[in-house]
């Protein structure tokens, strides 16, 4: 099959799932995730699938070997920026999507310049001062955007506990709000994965107009 | 009185700072908003609450 008929029978085929209005809601809107570890290479997947046009992915790290047990990489991947990494695993998975990428470390001083072109925004972190940092910026500086956060995923509790809440009029928080990994419970794919999919499907419900968690 | 996460306290006069430390917040892995507008972690110190503020305070933990 060549690129042409490929692209066609693919958007055909997310068309046939979702309808032509969503699936163009979905192909027209841009997020960024900020941070490519254990949230945010499970929700670019998730979205890439789904069939979101433009993905904004932003890591300063490279993938190594601790981050196989919860984060969308491979063995053969070791070593490599995360950006450069997630955008080849997106590319196989849907390769009509366009990817930013930025392999840099979100700061303060570099957040209005680098989110200002995206719809919406994925916080995907792991060390809560940061996610503070970001969500505090983005609410501040730019009133307009959602911003989508996992907040309590640690340990080996029940999935049953993670949720997501609505908590600022542009904020949706995804996980159960408690579980840190500061306190030594560890952190397992499937729960992980689980705060993940809250926080892609609360993108995806932003792109196609439904505001309530 | 001002209303923090739904509960009153007699918080006037009291900095964001001073109000976090008192309900065992950590200041540097919270977003808070006064009255429906972000106040930036920078602005912690001086931003003194009011009588009839309405404040939301959400704290993040660690791990993704």
């Amino acid at each position: 099959m060549d690129e042409f008929d490929l692209e066609k029978k693919m958007l055909e085929s997310l068309e046939g799932r979702i309808g032509k209005e969503r699936l163009n809601l979905l192909r027209n809107s841009s997020v960024a995730i900020c941070g490519l570890g254990g949230l945010g290479s499970n929700v670019a997947i998730a979205l890439a699938r789904a069939g979101v046009g433009r993905l904004h992915i932003i890591d300063f790290d490279r993938v190594d070997i601790s981050n196989l047990n919860r984060q969308q990489y491979f063995v053969k991947q070791l070593g490599m920026p995360k950006t450069d990494a997630l955008e080849d695993n997106l590319k196989e998975i849907f390769p009509f999507i366009e990817i930013k990428k930025d392999f840099v470390k979100i700061d303060e001083n570099n957040i209005p310049t680098l989110l200002k072109d995206d719809d919406i925004i994925c916080e995907a972190f792991d060390n809560p001062d940061a996610k503070a940092t970001l969500v505090g910026s983005v609410l501040k500086l730019f009133p307009e955007k959602y911003i989508v956060s996992g907040s309590g995923m640690a340990g080996f509790g029940s999935t049953n506990l993670i949720k997501t809440e609505r908590r600022l009029s542009k904020l949706y928080i995804c996980g159960d709000g408690f579980s840190d990994i500061d306190d030594g419970i560890g952190l397992v794919s499937s729960r992980v994965l689980a705060a993940a999919a809250h926080e892609a499907n609360m993108i995806i419900r932003l792109i196609i107009g439904e505001e309530q968690p | 009185m001002v209303k923090i996460n739904g509960e009153m306290y007699d918080f006037a006069g009291k900095s964001i700072t001073d109000a976090l430390a008192e309900l065992n917040y950590n200041p540097l892995r919270v977003a808070v908003e006064v009255n429906f507008s972000i106040v930036p972690k920078a602005e912690f110190n001086e931003y003194l609450l009011k009588d009839d503020d309405s404040v939301e305070v959400v704290q993040f933990v660690g791990g993704g």
